[in-house]
């Protein structure tokens, strides 16, 4: 008997804390590793008499987050209360949206959004072991400093079909928050955060299986290896003939295995209803133009734009599309306004290739996905002016400096930063142009290596490398590995 | 001054005696403080040493004011009547306290109440029940019983009260005062220990409407701190009509027959004829879903209390049980130990409400009747300028009578919950005494109701009829303390 | 109209222990509201939205502004128990 073919059917639950001032619903600024409790009051502790009041820039990004979804802004919404009790909710209940919420449906690549709603982030919980204050049992200490930042949360119809796919398109989600400036979008600080709604069903089947919630991943390879985990899991479960139960699961990265997270007694019964405290948020054309001024230009328009007006290959604008940091710093070159000017093209290469390698220690850039957008993987906070690479790069296509020795000139520019033609010439890496110099350290090198010579001259093209590799060290890299090729098949007349 | 005669000041006739230096704020203050502190009502939760170190100005510059224990006052007892909250001392004191201490009142002391505002009669305070000064045997009414009695007893100028469906025009009405439950979003709610948060409302317990518009003057106001409150349209002017000439009265019959006790209604009738005779006119008007408030109100309200409450959970503040062996024992036993029954039912009854597969059937519905109710009031109110009613369907009842049986206890509040659940003012005012039945003579209050933010209307109208009525309260004011 | 193991259930989502003899009489203290309540069930209300909120203001957003936070004593001033700058608390996972 052969197995059933089941085709895995993914959701995700995103949760990005917005990059606002001060908390969604108290003045209080947003913490960023400060002490603990040194970040509250009276409304975000859940202080008796307290009261809310809804943060205007936390809305104004989640209306941008809208717009740049093509979702449909509520023209009318209202927030809701989620009641439950846990110590890093303070009062008790949740401040979030539920039937009308600020933006319904849009799109994003090929997955469509369900719905985008504003809400209060939790308290954090350390876990601190066991304490002799808590009788009997392990304690834990709640810090109210993260608690009540704003949320954006972005749920999506379930329109993944893989673990890969789900992955890939987070990372088309996160570039997206980013371009869009409203969150920093960072999994490893908690900013951007990942629940995954999964199921399988029977291949060629329309109806949705049983699914489970993979809570909290909190990073890109955690989420692809939990969702596979997932999958390997129900699939077991379903051709052993069983049922999958709906739960909400945990993906343990270290042992890769996967736990309930809630007992079954538990009851989910949230007793959502419409927070007293607050009154509805109106989206008005104030708001709504403000929302439209700062959508800037989003990565497929990006992408498209760089291969329409600047030629780019398709690859390359794309890579510079989704990677904002990596557009960001091309653009920056480009304006650069030196002489000679760089291809667009050459430049592109030049940032994707030696400049990345050099940045991210010899990563590749396509695995850029778990990286945390700072530090390492972003140009523009490295040594290496935009203006100097395109100088650097102009050089090099005008042929004025080697492609070897514009790389040597890169070392010293990531290493030191500077003016890449100060470089050159203190370095005395300038080219050597095809006139007497050349035709001379040719002529010494045919004489030092007369085998490879006459291999050369009996028709056998890449016995050439000693010979340019010869010319090479004696010009310390600084001549054109065309016009070398060009003056040695010249001088041994073929 | 002697103390005697300070005591029988009204709030507003003590600003122009402390204006004229004839009275000094030093001698007011300490005239009330010591019958605070000799207080034999338990009115009072907490009494002020002394007043305030930095004496500051304004318009009621020196008139000390006893504040409902459920406004958060820094560094002074907060408890909200719970036991839960027992020595809290918050670290910020509500919006409308700063205001009123803003404008000189100093804070005289917090007032006794039902545990977080549920109760028509202050038997669920968790300090105890505060004593009637008409009738020690009996209910002050409640839930701002404290600071009803207080006033009444004369152990205070004036006092702080808080309504949801009647906890400021109820106790009024039964201690024999004036009570105004202001259009909701007139005052701030920053800082008051919420019970129902779509209806709660503060609003002045006074001798008289006077001292009611003195008092509302400065509690109006826009909060940024209150997304729903709203500020007043208008300044609080002081009353000064005489005459009701060419005000008509509506009086709905499914407020003031069935359930209505005889003696209450006898005063009504006579509080109509008086209006009559100063110029109104007497209007019958229909409230049709007036009789189901109740019914929505015991939804919502409980439904708002039961998400309200959820923050006492013994972790940032209040109580915490002793021994609990895990979270979910902390949390349950906490809320055991420190809820008394009638907030634990009423919990009860709110998350029952809200539940799944209940929550169409029972809030849903509430809040269609409520839409309903709005409705009501928007109708007669083309035809009337006020609703009147009695405020309570009794007089002040005996301890414990009422406590056996919980829906007996709520429909004290039956004349007064339709106007919360239309957030419109509604003030009571003293209108005559009643026998129960036993022999003992007890204040009846009545009930002005009208539109949203129409206080400077229906304040002039109370003080018509308050004048014309000329209700004698001075008879419990030496009876508050020893 | 409510019995014993639905009391129970409510009392486990409210957080609130009730000891045994207490569950009875809950049962019939809410029975006999839910008997009063129950009469807006006759009212047809089918086309009537519900009210929320009498107040009819939108907005009320407050500008994205830092305010001055609580020192941390204050904040822990009157927690039941407090360790390593914050509140203690049984672990939820234990
Ligand atoms: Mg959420
Ligand atoms: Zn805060």
């Amino acid at each position: 008997m052969s197995a059933v073919e089941y085709e895995p059917v993914i959701g995700l639950e995103i949760h990005i804390q917005l990059a606002t001032a001060t908390k969604m619903f108290c003045g209080c600024a947003l913490s960023f590793g400060e002490p603990p409790n040194t970040h509250t009051c009276p409304v975000c502790l859940g202080l008796p008499g307290s009261l809310p009041v809804a943060n205007a820039r936390a809305v104004h990004f989640g209306l941008v987050i809208g717009l740049a979804l093509g979702s449909e802004l509520a023209p009318r919404s209202i927030f809701h209360r989620k009641n439950y009790f846990y110590p890093d909710l303070p009062k008790g209940y949740q401040i979030s949206q539920y039937d009308l919420p600020l933006c319904r449906g849009g799109r994003l690549g090929e997955v469509r959004i369900h719905r985008v709603h504003l809400e209060e982030d939790a308290a954090k919980l350390v876990h601190v072991g066991a304490s002799g204050r808590i009788h009997g049992s392990d304690a834990s200490v709640v810090d109210f400093n993260r608690g009540g930042t704003p949320l954006a949360e972005i749920v999506t119809e379930p329109d993944l079909r893989s673990a890969e796919a789900a992955g890939e398109w987070l990372r088309l989600l996160r570039t997206t928050m980013r371009v869009l400036g409203v969150s920093d979008v960072n999994m490893e600080e908690g900013s951007l955060r990942c629940d995954a709604n999964i199921s399988l069903r029977p291949a060629g089947s329309e109806e949705l299986g049983v699914k489970t919630e993979l809570k909290n991943m909190n990073s890109f390879r955690f989420i692809e290896r939990g969702i596979r985990a997932e999958l390997a899991r129900q699939e077991a479960i379903l051709q052993a003939g069983e049922r999958v139960q709906q739960e909400t699961l945990h993906f343990d990265p270290a042992s890769e295995r996967i736990t309930s997270l809630r007992s079954k007694e538990e009851a989910h019964d949230y007793r959502y209803f419409p927070e007293p405290d607050l009154v509805p948020v109106a989206i008005d054309a104030a708001m709504l133009s403000a929302a439209r001024a700062a959508l800037p230009e989003l990565p497929a328009a990006r992408a498209e734009r760089f291969e329409r007006e600047l030629g780019l290959s398709a690859d390359s604008a794309h890579l510079l599309a989704f990677r904002a940091e990596l557009g960001d710093y091309f653009e920056a070159a480009l304006c650069a306004a030196v002489d000679p000017a760089p291809p667009a093209q050459a430049l592109a290469n030049w940032i994707s290739g030696d400049l990345l390698a050099r940045l991210t220690g010899g990563e590749t850039v396509t695995d850029a996905g778990d990286m945390g957008g700072g530090g390492g993987g972003d140009p523009l906070s490295s040594r290496v002016e935009p203006q100097a690479l395109a100088v650097l790069v102009g050089l090099v296509a005008a042929k004025r400096v080697s492609v070897g020795a514009g790389r040597q000139v890169l070392d010293r520019l990531v290493a030191e930063g500077g003016d890449p033609a100060a470089i050159v010439a203190a370095e005395g890496l300038a080219a050597i142009d095809g006139g007497d110099e050349l035709s001379a350290i040719v002529a010494e090198a045919l004489a030092a290596h007369p085998e490879a010579a006459a291999n050369v001259r009996a028709g056998n093209a890449k016995a050439i490398g000693p010979i340019v590799g010869h010319v090479m060290r004696a010009t310390k890299g600084r001549a054109d590995g065309g016009e070398v090729t060009r003056l040695v098949h010249t001088q041994l007349g073929v | 001054m002697s103390a005697a005669a300070i005591v029988e000041l009204s709030a507003a006739s003590a600003v122009q005696e402390l204006a004229a230096g004839r009275l000094s704020a030093a001698e007011l203050f300490d005239a009330y403080r010591a019958r605070a502190a000799a207080d034999e009502l338990n009115c009072f939760t907490w009494v002020a040493e002394g007043p305030p170190a930095a004496e500051s100005g304004g318009a009621l510059r020196g008139v000390p004011l006893a504040v409902k224990d459920l406004f958060c006052t820094a560094g002074v007892p907060s408890q909200s009547g719970s036991r839960i909250l027992e020595g809290y001392r918050p670290p910020y004191t509500a919006t409308v306290v700063a205001r009123l201490a803003a404008a000189g009142a100093p804070l005289l002391g917090k007032t006794n109440q039902d545990e977080f505002a549920m109760g028509s009669s202050n038997e669920n305070s968790a300090f105890g029940p505060v004593l009637n000064p008409w009738d020690r045997a009996r209910v002050p009414g409640g839930s701002s019983g404290g600071s009803a009695a207080a006033v009444a007893a004369g152990l205070a100028p004036w006092a702080l009260g808080t309504d949801t469906g009647g906890s400021i025009r109820q106790p009024a009405a039964l201690c024999g005062i004036v009570g105004l439950k202001p259009t909701y979003g007139a005052v701030s709610r920053y800082g008051m220990i919420a019970f129902a948060s779509s209806l709660d409302q503060a609003g002045p317990l006074t001798r008289d409407v006077t001292d009611a518009a003195l008092l509302l003057r400065h509690m109006v106001g826009r909060d940024e701190c209150d997304a729903t409150s709203l500020g007043h349209p208008e300044e609080i002017a002081l009353p000064s009509a005489e005459s009701l000439s060419g005000v008509r009265f509506g009086v709905p019959e499914e407020l003031t027959g069935e359930g209505i006790d005889p003696g209450v209604l006898d005063a009504f009738r006579g509080a109509l004829a008086r209006a009559r005779e100063l110029g109104a006119e007497i209007l019958d008007v229909r409230l049709p879903h007036a009789t189901h408030g109740l019914s929505a109100y015991y939804v919502l309200a409980p439904a708002e209390a039961s998400s309200n409450l959820a923050r006492f959970d013994g972790v940032r503040y209040g109580l915490r049980a002793d021994g609990a062996e895990d979270l979910l024992e902390l949390y349950t036993r906490t809320r055991h130990d420190g809820f008394g029954a009638e907030v634990r039912r009423r919990i009860m009854l709110g998350t029952y409400a809200l539940s799944a597969g209940y929550y169409d059937a029972y809030y849903g519905r509430a809040q269609r009747v409520r839409t309903k109710i709005v409705g009501d009031f928007d109708a007669a109110f083309a035809e009337v300028d006020f609703i009147l009613t009695p405020t309570s369907p009794t007089v002040a009842f005996p301890l414990g009578e009422r406590t056996g049986d919980p829906w007996s206890m709520y429909i004290s509040d039956f004349c007064t919950v339709p106007m919360s659940l239309a957030g419109i003012p509604a003030i009571s005012i003293p209108c005559g005494l009643a026998g129960d039945g036993a022999g003992a003579q007890l204040p009846v209050g009545l009930q002005l109701a009208g539109p949203v933010f129409s206080e400077n209307r229906l304040l002039d109208a109370a003080f018509a009829l308050e004048r014309a009525l000329g209700f004698d309260g001075s008879r419990v004011r030496g009876g508050g303390s020893a | 109209m409510i019995d014993r193991d639905e009391v129970l259930h409510v009392a486990r989502l409210a957080r609130l222990k009730l000891d045994d003899g207490e569950v009875e009489s809950m049962a019939r203290e809410l029975s006999g509201v839910l008997d009063h309540i129950a009469k807006i069930g006759e009212l047809s209300l089918d086309d009537v939205p519900p009210t929320s909120h009498v107040v009819e203001v939108v907005g009320r957003l407050r500008p994205d502004e830092p305010r001055p936070c609580l020192p941390r004593e204050v904040a822990l001033e009157q927690a039941p128990s407090v360790s390593d700058g914050g509140f203690l608390v049984p672990s939820p996972q234990a």
